[in-house]
């Protein structure tokens, strides 16, 4: 057998308060894709940021081609022939996508940047090894957020390097961009390259990777060959208990069953240019209406015009109780609707707010600032919250942005859940959990709909859509295509309507 | 226990104020005494309270406009513009020693400075001009306004009454420091006992996710641009009243400059969120302590603006974390820019 390319071992971090990681090995071997697993919060991240050289280590050994190395930065990282695509696209979105490509590292004669060779090394570089003809010279924000991603992961490709790390790199990508990304994948791997793949879709870990190492509060859990592993084994030494909580979700669906409440809120030719073409929708008292649909395809569009935070240019809406329309966001919360956006960085936590400050301000605009709650209010109702939510750390004092994404995740449900809505939009909410978290949203949001309120619920999970809603509206092309009634509920209705054809 | 009070984010601002003061009395010794003379105090202390209170004045008002993500540039205009309406309502008064006249004055610049605020919180939220651009308008257009209310004179004035205000003494103190500390009592009840202040950071810190929690952001960042002109009007106030005069050319030149830098020195971040009152107020008394000590020490003039370029510049690096790292990792020789931010607020 060869030998590792990369060897950790018995990496420790800590942070106040917290210890990250306590003896973590790692190794990579060259041509295999090795997928990194574990709950949010077992230390994925952090592991990731110490190979980088983002974090320092506090005690263990890092050594490449069998010599001990000390990474002590992004550059050194790169220097070292790791790359590294986050979760989050990590690109400057006001500069060209050659200038993203080559940033640091212009092709340069006398000092001057060649910008005519630069901008034609990056188009050939994207067209090569990624299958993607696009204009390079757009400033970055003019590609959606698909196509950034694969931007990123040329950048990491440009710089020569011999471990790829890829951070949640499907997360935003549609079906057929995660095949081409997997194309790619497979396409390095026989290069000889390392690569290092974290996601929370079990699919693609099977699909993709040769090996699998799985951690747990910060701890190694094991290493394992993934066609030696059952899938039941691998989510069994994630979440670290038994899979009742799993199995019994279908179980709560059925129960939920058809729900014929009064209207709660109706769009009739609803549409707005670039956004959505003229759609009906009808959500009644209690009950969950899925949103289906590939990226891109209006889901998020669809909610934004929901909560008043797009205005509509054509068509109606109408909200039942006060038969009026909604105009603004603080308009829609007045009216009883609550939005959890999938954009959780830059729509939805406030990065200087502790996460208590964080749960209560939906709640403390709907107040008014004359009114505040008092610090003991907020503090129970943090609480609350925390033990609800199972949020992590359990401390309502940390700041939200020390969190890991999961966590803030359910900070934000937190905070829609303390203004009792009458209607919960909840866009892409287990984006980026874990299993364990999952499950507890979803069964939270059935909860919910029991009790009366009404949630509309997208997400890319078909199964998780399925699960939960009582009707599902299929999107396709930034077009609704089908309603489905809780009787026709299928996989392959929706995939077929979200396919067309 | 040390840890915290060196993490404590008036340490800096504090230890700062502390050196300073310290050095005046290894100086001149007699730095900290205080004489009753006529039954009022005196002495250096007293001095710099009193000439400092305009500064911490706007500074508070500047505070809250840099913690919304902003800045205001316009407030040394403001300035001049309220002593210099201030002065002209008492000069254009039949009976210079009223006591009515006074109150119509003082009422007169304080509408004025809040319609300046308004216009600004105005060019921020409903034009969308960068706030920068916005206030900078103003900051030009406001000296021509301030000439144009004194006709490009100099009004000088002779109410006692008005005089009060930057000159008199109540409880053996500088009237003026009671100006100071009711604003400052008012800025902080309203940001920490009602949910103005949680408004505040939470549109500084990410503007477009306080819009979707459900905030009006613009109503939060007008009322900061009016209640910052209103701190800069009662400081013109002060300012004017101290010396009997309007002067629309030279009253709070540079004020905006040494209040944006008190902001800073305080703590709070020009990228908006979290704000320290507290901290702004001894960053502005360091600003006023360092200028008294200048003088004091016979600095020649030609070269004041030079030293107090070098002190503020070392009391800038002493406080950013950054380059205290840097030095202390000089012998490390390593650096983890991400895992400060991390661990700083951990």
């Amino acid at each position: 057998m060869h030998t590792p390319l990369l060897q950790m071992t018995g990496i420790t971090k800590r942070f106040p308060g917290v210890k990250a990681l306590s003896n973590v090995d790692f190794r990579l071997f060259p041509g295999e894709v090795h997928a990194l697993m574990g709950e949010n919060g077992a230390g994925k991240s952090t592991l990731i940021k110490v190979l980088t050289g983002v974090y320092s280590i506090d005690e263990g050994t890092v050594r490449i081609d069998d010599r001990t190395v000390t990474i002590a930065g992004p550059l050194e990282a790169q220097k070292a022939g790791i790359s590294t695509v986050y979760q989050e696209v990590n690109l400057c979105p006001n500069l060209t996508v050659a200038e993203n490509v080559f940033i640091g590292r212009e092709p340069r004669r006398f000092g001057r940047i060649q910008w005519k060779k630069m901008n034609e090394d990056a188009k050939q570089l994207l067209k090569e090894r990624l299958n993607l003809s696009i204009d390079v010279t757009l400033p970055l924000h003019a590609y959606s957020v698909a196509i950034q991603q694969l931007i990123a992961i040329a950048r990491a490709l440009s710089i020569s390097a011999k471990v790829l790390i890829l951070d949640e790199p499907t997360s935003s990508l549609d079906q057929n961009e995660v095949q081409q990304l997997f194309g790619i994948m497979r396409k390095l791997k026989s290069d000889g390259l390392a690569i290092l793949f974290v996601t929370h879709f079990l699919d693609q870990v099977y699909e993709m990777s040769d090996r699998i190492t799985v951690l747990r509060n910060g701890e190694l859990e094991g290493e394992y060959m993934a066609a030696e592993l059952p899938r039941i084994e691998l989510v069994l030494k994630m979440i670290g208990k038994d899979l009742k909580l799993l199995e019994e979700l279908p179980k709560l669906s059925e129960e939920a069953g058809e729900a014929a409440g009064t209207m709660m809120i109706n769009a009739s030719a609803l549409g707005r240019k670039g956004a959505i073409k003229p759609f009906d929708l009808e959500i009644r008292k209690g009950e969950v209406v899925g949103l289906a649909g590939l990226l891109g395809s209006g889901r998020t569009e669809i909610a934004r015009l929901l909560f008043g935070v797009d205005r509509p240019d054509e068509g109606k809406l109408l909200v039942a109780d006060s038969g009026s329309t909604v105009k603004s966001p603080r308009n829609a919360i007045d009216l009883g609707i609550a939005f959890c956006s999938e954009n959780r960085k830059t729509e939805g936590i406030i990065d200087d707010l502790t996460v208590r400050e964080n749960i209560i301000l939906a709640l403390q605009a709907t107040k008014g600032w004359s009114r505040p709650l008092s610090r003991k209010k907020q503090d129970e109702i943090a609480e609350q919250y925390i033990k609800m939510l199972n949020i992590n750390p359990p401390n309502p004092e940390h700041l939200i942005k020390n969190l890991s994404g999961g966590n803030q995740q359910k900070v934000l449900l937190a905070r829609w859940l303390l203004t009792e809505p009458d209607l919960l939009i909840l866009d892409e909410p287990t984006r980026g959990i874990d299993i364990g978290a999952k499950a507890e949203i979803q069964k939270l949001v059935l909860s919910l709909a029991k009790q009366g309120m009404s949630v509309l619920f997208i997400s890319s999970e078909m199964e998780e859509v399925i699960r939960v809603s009582d009707r599902v509206a299929v999107l396709r092309d930034r077009m609704k295509v089908k309603e489905l009634s809780s009787s026709e509920i299928n996989q392959k209705e929706i995939m077929q309507a979200m396919a067309g054809g | 226990m040390g840890g915290k009070l060196y993490r404590h984010h008036l340490f800096w601002p504090v230890t700062v104020l502390g050196a300073l003061l310290l050095f005046n009395l290894i100086y001149s010794p007699d730095f900290f005494s205080l004489v009753i003379r006529g039954g009022n105090l005196y002495g250096s202390l007293i001095d710099i309270l009193n000439f400092g209170a305009p500064l911490i004045l706007v500074s508070i008002g500047m505070t809250l406009v840099i913690a919304t993500g902003g800045i205001d540039l316009s407030v040394g205009s403001i300035v001049a513009i309220s002593g210099a309406m201030a002065c002209l309502t008492i000069s254009k008064g039949t009976d210079q020693s009223s006591f009515l006249l006074v109150i119509g004055a003082v009422g007169a610049s304080i509408i004025l400075s809040v319609v300046l605020g308004m216009w600004n919180g105005a060019l921020v939220t409903i034009t969308r001009i960068q706030p920068i651009i916005a206030t900078l308008i103003l900051m030009v257009a406001g000296r021509g306004i301030a000439q144009l209310i004194t006709s490009g004179q100099i009004i000088t004035v002779s109410n006692s009454n008005y005089e009060y205000i930057g000159a008199g003494s109540l409880a053996a103190l500088p009237f003026s420091i009671f100006i100071v500390a009711a604003a400052l009592l008012i800025a902080s009840l309203l940001t920490r006992r009602t949910a103005i202040g949680l408004f505040i950071e939470s549109v500084g810190s990410n503007p477009e996710a306080s819009r979707l929690a459900g905030l009006r952001s613009k109503t939060v960042i007008l009322t900061v641009y009016i209640f910052c002109g209103l701190c800069a009007g009662v400081a013109g106030l002060i300012l004017s009243s101290n010396v009997s005069s309007a002067d629309g050319n030279n009253a709070g030149l540079w004020y905006e400059l040494d209040a944006i830098l008190a902001v800073v020195i305080g703590g709070t971040s020009l990228n908006g969120g979290r704000f320290y009152l507290m901290g702004t107020v001894i960053g502005a008394l360091i600003i006023q302590t360092l200028t008294t000590t200048i003088y004091m020490i016979g600095v020649p003039p030609e070269i004041t603006l030079v030293v107090k370029a070098f002190v503020v510049l070392a009391v800038c690096l002493i406080q950013s974390e950054a380059f205290r790292k840097t030095l202390i990792t000089r012998w490390k020789k390593r650096n983890y820019p991400a895992e400060q931010e991390v661990t700083r607020h951990a």
